[in-house]
């Protein structure tokens, strides 16, 4: 399937994607000495694997993630927080940075309040634990929030940070990706209205050729400028773009 | 009062009473994320029936209790809006939409990867807004278009129609008036990639021979509603592509 | 209805921006969003009709029967108004029996259209006492993103002026026009903090104190109000509702009976 390394190819679930030469990866399944797509999406290889990188799909917590999260519940010694994904999540008092007496738990986080975390630990039922205690993890007290899909997750990040450091530099805003697809913005009113509808457009054409030009354009950046991606401007404990997390190349077709 | 049974199914020609042949799909269109909230949809215009079916999961399980620690569990709920057919029809579950619910669910539980998503529910909303006649099997096709649209993991999408008997012929793609007044229904949904059956249903009367070319009649025409849900996925993402519908073989 | 949690900040942000007379989504205050509609889309309905409000969806279907009057209004049609919220539309709704919510979006749409004279009762009689049509206006939710009441109340009326007796089904001579002239609509002001806001989104609804919903004539009267929430409206904010509502009424009225060539 050389012809796959070059092109982008659309599949659907249940079309043929390759044969045992290769390894199912993600977004796919094996059968009859076979391998086919299990999701919409594109179709790349990558050492030895032969995945579909989904357009849509609800996230699945991994450890070491970072996310922002909705705290739902409060419980006598821990919080249940919504990270946007099929499982609650839970975080214990003893995972935060502050010293929590047993029954004490709304004094430090209420429902509804917002929160920067990593995933702990995650278990083969997918019973999700979370942690506050590394540095930069904290209560979210100002700004919005919004959702994107988190397959959009690598477009909104940009190769390198690319993307987000244009969001960033060209409305004046703290912007927070969490793995989850849920996005802190803090700064301006007018900054952060420009940002989360630079971030709606880049959700509605995460698929689209072009897209760095079309941000530029919209927030009104005329001249290519250099974007440093070398050393992508990192204030806040920034989701940071993993190899997975990467955008590919193009996603075109 | 007229006697309808005296109604001719099939004319002189050989063709049905909307002029299709007998082995003829009505005129299919699938369009894939028509819905904003939901995490996956699908709309589908067969025949006059318009219906639109949505997914939300995998999610939390509700009720709890049906929780299941090894596998997601895929619950579907088929609807008529009271508008959707000649009378209007009291708002509520009923025993027939209770039944459909059932075996829809447990096509599309076969071909969804389930054990990826332990402890979770994928919800499938299925609503009839017009119905004319075989809307399980559409609703069906929906559904596994909009599963797939929600970027649920599956083994392959699940095309659905009925075969039947019509003035003692065999007819694809049951009609309103063949299914009132015709002699058998074989509703069928039908996984192309590993050839399997994963519905099965059959009111009427068939000879063991009819019955047998009933089933490959409709496994045949699933094939062709096959090509038609995997292009309503495709064209989601290449919106300058045209519409790929049976009616261009229809009108031939 | 299930319980939706809107984060903290994202409340603060709404009051913050409504402060500075802005949206979410960048509108006024007293802004509609866009409404797009279809009608006689359902084959098997009398009457019908698509309809979106920026991201809300409904569909109304209008089905005529023939039935018995109530014994109280013999020589008057009936009209039932019935509204489900599906799981389909929102995570929030729930199956099973209709909610509080959506009984009490049905009775407004329902008052809104009576109280108007839109329909006259008395049209809808065939044989005192015996036979009169039973008008059935049902709506259905395909997206919730809230201010159904609105949504649903356009929706109604537009489906209403879609409508076509079956007449000869019924033996009853030729089909005709369902008999009504006049476009009640309502508009609905939510209260957050010290602000009002018209047309609320569903996170809008969320954070919102107080809610009030207006139903406004042809004239510019008022035929029927529906205050919801858990929160209360001053005699000045009742007031400033009443101004915005009878402003958008009168805009939307003009561009539905427009785009309907009226």
């Amino acid at each position: 399937m050389s012809q796959i390394e070059n092109e982008k190819v659309l599949v659907v679930p249940g079309q043929e994607i390759g044969d045992l030469s290769h390894r199912p990866g993600m977004g796919t399944y094996a059968s009859d000495g076979k391998i086919y797509a299990s999701q919409l999406g594109i179709v790349n290889e990558r050492s030895g694997y032969i995945n579909v990188q989904p357009f849509a799909g609800k996230y699945l917590p991994r450890q070491g993630d970072s996310v922002i999260g909705i705290v739902k519940d409060i419980g006598p010694n821990s919080w249940f927080v919504n990270i946007n994904c099929p499982y609650n999540s839970m975080l214990h008092g003893n995972e935060t940075q502050w010293k929590v007496d047993y029954g004490t738990t709304s004094q430090y986080l209420n429902v509804g309040d917002v929160i920067l975390a990593k995933i702990n630990h995650v278990d083969e039922i997918k019973r999700v634990n979370l942690t506050m205690k590394e540095h930069g993890l904290r209560k979210l007290s100002s700004g919005q929030i919004m959702t994107v899909d988190h397959t959009k997750v690598p477009r909104v990040i940009g190769k390198g940070g690319s993307m987000i450091s244009i969001l960033k530099e060209n409305t004046g805003c703290r912007i927070f990706i969490g793995q989850n697809g849920v996005i802190w913005i803090d700064g301006e009113l007018e900054g952060i209205a420009k940002a989360s509808q630079a971030i709606n457009i880049i959700d509605k054409n995460a698929q689209i050729q072009g897209l760095t030009e079309k941000i530029r354009e919209f927030l009104g950046v005329y001249e290519a400028e250099e974007v440093d991606t070398a050393l992508p401007l990192v204030e806040e404990p920034e989701a940071a773009p993993s190899p997975e997390n990467e955008e590919p190349e193009h996603q075109d077709f | 009062m007229i006697c309808l049974t005296e109604i001719k199914l099939i004319d002189d020609d050989g063709l049905r009473l909307d002029g299709r042949k007998p082995d003829e799909l009505r005129p299919i269109k699938i369009e894939a994320g028509v819905l904003d909230n939901a995490d996956g949809s699908a709309y589908v215009e067969w025949g006059n029936n318009k219906i639109i079916a949505a997914v939300y999961g995998p999610r939390e399980v509700q009720p709890k209790y049906l929780q299941d620690t090894a596998k997601a569990i895929v619950q579907v709920s088929y609807n008529m809006a009271a508008f959707a057919g000649d009378d209007r029809i009291r708002p509520g579950p009923n025993r027939r939409a209770t039944e459909i619910s059932k075996i829809t669910a447990e096509a599309l539980e076969r071909v969804i990867l389930t054990g990826q998503y332990p402890r979770s529910s994928i919800d499938v909303y299925i609503e009839v807004l017009e119905a004319d006649a075989g809307t399980r099997c559409a609703g069906l096709t929906a559904a596994s278009v909009a599963v797939a649209d929600a970027g649920i993991p599956m083994i392959d999408l699940v095309p659905s129609v009925a075969a039947g008997k019509a003035d003692g012929q065999l007819v694809l793609d049951v009609g309103k008036l063949e299914d009132n007044k015709g002699q058998a229904d074989l509703p069928l949904a039908y996984v192309p990639r590993t050839g399997e059956i994963v519905l099965l249903q059959m009111d009427g009367h068939f000879t063991r021979k009819e019955l047998e070319m009933a089933m490959k009649m409709a496994i045949d025409a699933c094939k062709e509603i096959h090509v038609i849900q995997q292009d309503a996925l495709k064209r989601k993402y290449t919106p300058q592509s045209s519409v790929n519908t049976n009616e261009q073989e229809a009108e031939q | 209805m299930k319980k939706t949690i809107i984060p903290e900040i994202k409340k603060e942000f709404i009051n913050k921006l409504a402060d500075e007379g802005t949206r979410e989504d960048g509108r006024g205050l007293s802004d509609m969003r866009e409404i797009n509609f279809e009608t006689g889309i359902i084959g098997t309905a009398d009457g019908s009709v698509r309809l979106s409000l920026g991201k809300t969806e409904v569909i109304v279907g209008i089905k005529l029967q023939i039935g018995t009057p109530y014994p109280d209004k013999q020589d008057q049609g009936v009209l039932m108004t019935g509204c489900e919220l599906k799981p389909m539309a929102h995570p929030a709704f729930e199956g099973g029996a209709p909610s509080m919510e959506a009984v009490e979006i049905a009775r407004v749409v329902d008052r809104g259209i009576r109280e108007s004279g839109m329909m006259d009762m008395y049209s809808f009689c065939i044989v005192p006492g015996e036979k009169v049509w039973l008008v059935f206006l049902d709506i259905q939710v395909l997206n919730y993103d809230g201010n159904l009441f609105d949504a649903a109340t356009m929706a109604g009326v537009l489906a209403l002026h879609n409508t076509m007796v079956p007449a000869a089904a019924n033996e009853l001579g030729d089909d005709y026009k369902l008999p009504v002239t006049l476009w009640p609509l309502t508009a609905t002001v939510v209260k957050i903090k010290n602000n009002l806001m018209a047309d609320p989104t569903f996170t809008e609804e969320n954070a919102a104190y107080a809610r009030l919903t207006i139903s406004i004539d042809d004239n510019g009267d008022i035929r029927a109000m529906q205050k919801g929430l858990k929160g209360a409206l001053t005699y000045d904010e009742v007031i400033r509702a009443l101004d915005i509502a009878q402003e958008l009424t009168q805009n939307i009225r003009a561009s539905l009976q427009k785009s309907t060539g009226v």
